[in-house]
């Protein structure tokens, strides 16, 4: 007598889906605003490097809808989408211009949809900025000048009516960000690749000969650079993680000499107005422990003002600002929260008394806004 | 092909002699000490069913067990790291011919550098071996793969086994090897392999969204050229056996790099040049009581060029040297009930052409005791191992010293009459040290960092049966809960270029292992089928704030299994493996950007032996990825599609 036993397993595969574009994400925020002079913004996300994972999120004022993640659904022939780092994002004229760092070029679309319009190919891209027709992006693939492993960086100059490249000149070592002030074009120069030799300087270009004619000494490791109405340009520097700390410098463009420095610790700023709204988050090597802080200044007067441009207590549950922006308009507040880096950002948008209005979950990384604004 | 569906019926037939457990006990690894009586055996390939796959590496083939996950960055010479349990890569040893494989410096271990040519035999045991009688190592890892190289075995009137190998087929592939087995004396007998990896890497991948783009492109950078020699001696003694072993290893390969928005080529490349020579002697001194002695030196360097300026120039050198001596006892108090008593010591050291490198030096001493109990229908062992973890380094700060004390316990029991049912269980307490990465990488190591601590609980049943002596069925399964704390992660600092670990994190993982087998003999035709399933559900406790918070972990499928079916007739073979691994998340954050879309390769082989004379000729062809399923396992490292393997062996 023999007792059977069966049993089946069955290992079901279920039908392999198309792999399909991934739709925005389209989330309410805020109630419609039909007559805004600002028609909205893009918000650019960095993505960790190597995943391929720069992505572009639009808030729409007139609808208050908020729409992450566009670009693949705009552009689904864009082979691998938008690419990998994106690290500046501006609108100029009638086209919308993102800086894909690692994946070396500039993505140019329509500023109205997102529809790509083509891409302008320089490696290494960091940073771009405007002036008279021409787009001028800063690159880390320059020259190589002493040391062959490490290269200078240059500017390019693009003519925006042809997308085509039509000037480059040399600058310092991985220069950062950008402004144009007066028929000059400044450049911050870090050094980040010569770890512990960084530069410290901004290169001043100008623009009739494109040629260098001053390098202005003045802190190591330089990042961001904005320029506010009166001709002065605030610059950021990183400092080295250990010993010398993040810094605030302004450069007068009339005799371009730095004529003041803030010992605060300073990441990024948006200047609007008069006022230059800056977050810090600094970490040290010494201690292992991060330190985050919020100022302003008044750049009229050239003076610290007193507090935070949050204060309803929001900024105890941001972990890691990375970016800020003021709306030109209504002076509303955006600041975005990276976080750990490799998951969803937040963004969160405060009035101009700094209580929070709304927040809303972005790509990774979001560190990067360009405003629309409407057309007359 | 769009439902494939395997139907696999085994017919069972209860109250049969246990032949499948006696079998386990016979096939013991080669240096494993006598008597080894596990409590709850590994899974294990050998023999047979590992060259009926025809995998290039260790890596490949252990992709058909179940509970892990090879995290494989493609192409031949693509990393291929193991994930037992979702644990992490770091919390699995890996150990060849009984040694651990180090590497102190990332704590990773490349199966994809170990060839199936010369392996007799991969086991993978969660928890650990459960076996009293063995290094202090061997308690020390949350789960452990061994590995066992192919040890002579003379038949009466044999003194010498030649074997002559060559791959060839896709990725530009030439890949000979030579075996050769010399018996010296009664007493001992030598063996030495060499083995030469030459492709040029390059396989067609594809990309493509429904409704939007869609190119095919050539994968590029990935070649690879590499070298392996080994040889050793091993040795039988009275009540014992010793054997010693030495290796290197030399390669030079691309590094293909990630696929991005305008980047598909990247010019990194990577040399490593592997030396070790370790020693292994066991004897039963009494009968009551044994003796087992280890000892090693390796000696591992790494060579990283990132040459391209336009990016951040990279040449990095890093130098490793490990020493290891291991003392490892038995006495059996009763028939029934052993105790053992082992202590290790091991030296690393790192040297690195980093900017203010540290120079780390680790001084690892472990101490395990454990006791063992066996009876007809029960048996129990409980173990507890003491670590202690000194380091100096030359700059900046060295981690304080740590020590230790983690527990195990492991049951298995026979419920009913008939042994072919038993159930088993087990709980390890275990940790994992932060890497010299981790703790001294220039501006990212955190010298502040805690050990990650690994707790597991598993139960599960074994079954075995023989039907009419034709057929011979298993099946095994076990449940788990896991918890991985103080998780070593990296996090950013000031911006997303710049890192630093922290023990931050927190994983609970729960899952379902199942593996059965049946081997069946129709007539003059031998079937041989092993299925495994895995379900598991692995998730993100870290911080309840982030809106990740229980989400699934990175690039665990919740389901996953693999199908191998092979057929012998007379003088041919053939062979068919299928892998399934379900959808997954390639973000902390589970959202439709981070989907990643379920993969499943089939791969069919067929066999023949011809014999010429004393010439015994085995030829093979093989196509993998038989439908072309393009797919990346890690994010933006494609795989390749349909590709081809011819194989000649010659034994003499």
């Amino acid at each position: 007598m023999q007792k059977l036993l069966a049993f089946s397993i069955v290992i079901f595969i279920g039908c392999r889906k198309g792999d399909k574009i991934v739709p925005p994400v389209v989330t309410p925020v805020d109630t419609a605003t039909i007559t805004s002079p600002v028609n909205g913004f893009y918000l650019l996300n960095e993505g960790s490097m190597g995943t391929n994972k720069a992505s572009l999120d639009y808030y729409d004022y007139n609808t208050g809808l908020y729409k992450k993640n566009i670009y693949p659904s705009v552009n689904p022939t864009v082979v691998k989408e938008l690419g990998d780092v994106g690290n500046d994002i501006q609108v100029y004229g009638s086209k919308l211009y993102a800086v894909i760092n690692v994946s070396n070029k500039v993505e140019v679309m329509d500023a109205a949809t997102a529809r790509r319009i083509g891409q302008i190919d320089i490696l290494s891209c960091r940073y771009i900025t405007f002036a008279n027709g021409k787009a001028y992006v800063s690159s880390y693939a320059g020259p190589v000048q002493q040391d062959p492993h490490s290269p200078a960086g240059y500017v390019a100059e693009i003519d925006t009516a042809t997308l085509q490249i039509t000037n480059k000149v040399t600058v310092g070592y991985q220069p950062e960000e950008m402004a144009v002030v007066n028929g000059k074009l400044y450049v911050a120069n870090s050094g980040g690749y010569s770890v512990p030799n960084y530069d410290s300087t901004v290169s001043v270009i100008d623009l009739t000969t494109f040629q260098e004619i001053k390098k202005i000494d003045v802190a190591i490791n330089l990042n961001h650079l904005k320029a506010d109405s009166d001709g002065d340009i605030y610059v950021t520097s990183r400092g080295d993680y250990y010993n010398i700390p993040s810094s605030l410098s302004v450069i007068d463009t009339k005799t371009d000499a730095v004529k003041k420095k803030f010992d605060i610790a300073a990441s990024n700023l948006c200047i609007s107005g008069d006022t230059a709204y800056i977050y810090s988050s600094i970490f040290s090597y010494l201690t292992n422990t991060w330190a985050v802080s919020y100022n302003m200044i008044n750049v009229k007067t050239e003076t610290l003002l007193s507090g935070n441009f949050i204060t309803d207590g929001t900024e105890k549950t941001i972990k890691m600002p990375y970016g800020v922006a003021v709306n030109p308009v209504n002076k509303d507040i955006f600041v975005t929260d990276a976080k750990d880096y490799v998951s969803s950002g937040t963004l969160y948008c405060f009035d101009k008394t700094g209580k929070k209005k709304w927040s809303v979950t972005t790509g990774d990384v979001p560190g990067h806004f360009a405003f629309v604004l409407a057309r007359k | 092909m769009c439902v494939l569906v395997v139907l696999f019926t085994t017919a069972l037939k209860a109250q049969q002699r246990d032949t499948a457990k006696a079998r386990e006990l016979k096939e013991v690894s080669v240096i494993a000490p006598k008597p080894v009586r596990e409590i709850t055996p590994g899974q294990k390939m050998q023999g047979k069913d590992l060259s009926r796959l025809n995998s290039l590496s260790v890596a490949d083939a252990i992709r058909f067990f179940s509970g892990l996950q090879v995290k494989d960055y493609g192409g031949i010479g693509g990393l291929k790291t193991v994930d037992v349990r979702s644990m992490g890569t770091n919390q699995t040893g890996v150990f060849y011919d009984g040694i651990q494989l180090g590497n102190a410096q990332n704590g990773q271990v490349d199966l994809g550098k170990f060839s199936l040519d010369n392996m007799q035999e991969i086991a993978l045991y969660n928890g650990q071996k459960s076996n009293i009688f063995q290094p202090a190592k061997d308690f020390g890892s949350a789960a452990a793969i061994y590995m066992t190289s192919l040890k002579p075995n003379f038949n009466t009137g044999e003194s010498i086994h030649l074997k002559g190998t060559i791959k060839t087929g896709s990725f530009g592939l030439f890949n000979p090897s030579l075996l050769w087995q010399q018996k010296i004396s009664n007493k001992v007998s030598a063996s030495f392999n060499t083995e030469w990896t030459n492709a040029n890497g390059r396989y067609k991948f594809r990309s493509r969204k429904d409704d939007g783009y869609d190119t095919t492109m050539i994968r590029k950078n990935g070649d690879i050229n590499a070298l392996r020699v080994e040889g050793g001696l091993n040795g039988v003694l009275n009540g014992g056996e010793w054997s010693t072993k030495l290796y290197y290893y030399h390669s030079e390969r691309g590094l293909p790099g990630f696929v991005a928005n305008n980047v598909f080529r990247h010019v990194d490349r990577q040399w490593d040049r592997n030396f070790f020579v370790q020693s292994s002697f066991r004897k039963d001194i009494t009968p009551r009581y044994s003796l087992l002695l280890n000892a090693k030196y390796a000696d591992d360097y790494t060579r990283y060029l990132a040459p391209d300026t336009a990016a951040l120039y990279v040449d990095n050198h890093y130098h490793q040297h490990e020493l290891y001596f291991s003392v490892a006892q038995q006495y059996a108090l009763t028939t029934w009930w052993n105790l053992g008593l082992s202590a290790d010591f091991q030296w690393n050291k790192l040297n690195a052409d980093l900017r203010d490198f540290a120079y780390p030096t680790r001084y690892t001493t472990l101490v395990a005791a454990a006791s063992a109990v066996y009876f007809r229908r029960f048996s129990a062992q409980a173990s507890v191992l003491a670590t202690i973890v000194n380091e100096t380094v030359e700059k900046k700060t060295a981690a304080t010293p740590k020590r230790e004390y983690t527990p195990s316990l492991f049951i298995s029991w026979q419920p009913f009459t008939t042994p072919a049912f038993r159930l088993r269980a087990f709980y390890k307490r275990i940790f994992r040290m932060p890497t010299f990465n981790d703790l001294y990488y220039t501006d990212i190591g955190n010298s502040f960092l805690n050990p990650e601590f690994a707790t597991q609980y598993d139960a599960g049943f074994t079954w075995t049966t023989t039907f009419s002596n034709k057929i011979e069925a298993g099946i095994e399964t076990d449940a788990y809960y896991n918890e991985v704390t103080q998780k070593i992660i990296a996090v950013p600092t000031v911006n997303q270029f710049r890192w630093t670990m922290m023990n931050l994190g927190l994983v609970k993982i729960r899952g379902i292992d199942v593996k059965a087998k049946a081997n069946w003999q129709i007539n003059a035709v031998g079937v041989s089928t092993r299925l495994t399933y895995t379900f598991q559900k692995a998730q993100d406790y870290s911080d309840p704030t982030s809106g990740f918070y229980k989400d699934q972990i990175v690039y665990i499928p919740r389901h996953s299994g693999s199908a191998i079916i092979g057929t012998d007739y007379k003088k041919w073979t053939a062979n068919y493996s299928l892998l399934y691994t379900g959808e997954r998340y390639n973000g902390k954050d589970n959202v439709p950007e981070n989907y990643m879309q379920p993969w499943y390769t089939s791969d069919f082989s067929i066999g023949r032996i011809l014999q010429y004379k004393r010439l015994n000729i085995h030829l093979t062809a093989q196509v993998n990825n038989l439908f072309n399923q393009y797919y990346d396992v890690v994010l933006n490292y494609p795989m390749p599609g349909r590709n081809y393997k011819f194989i000649i062996a010659v034994n003499i």
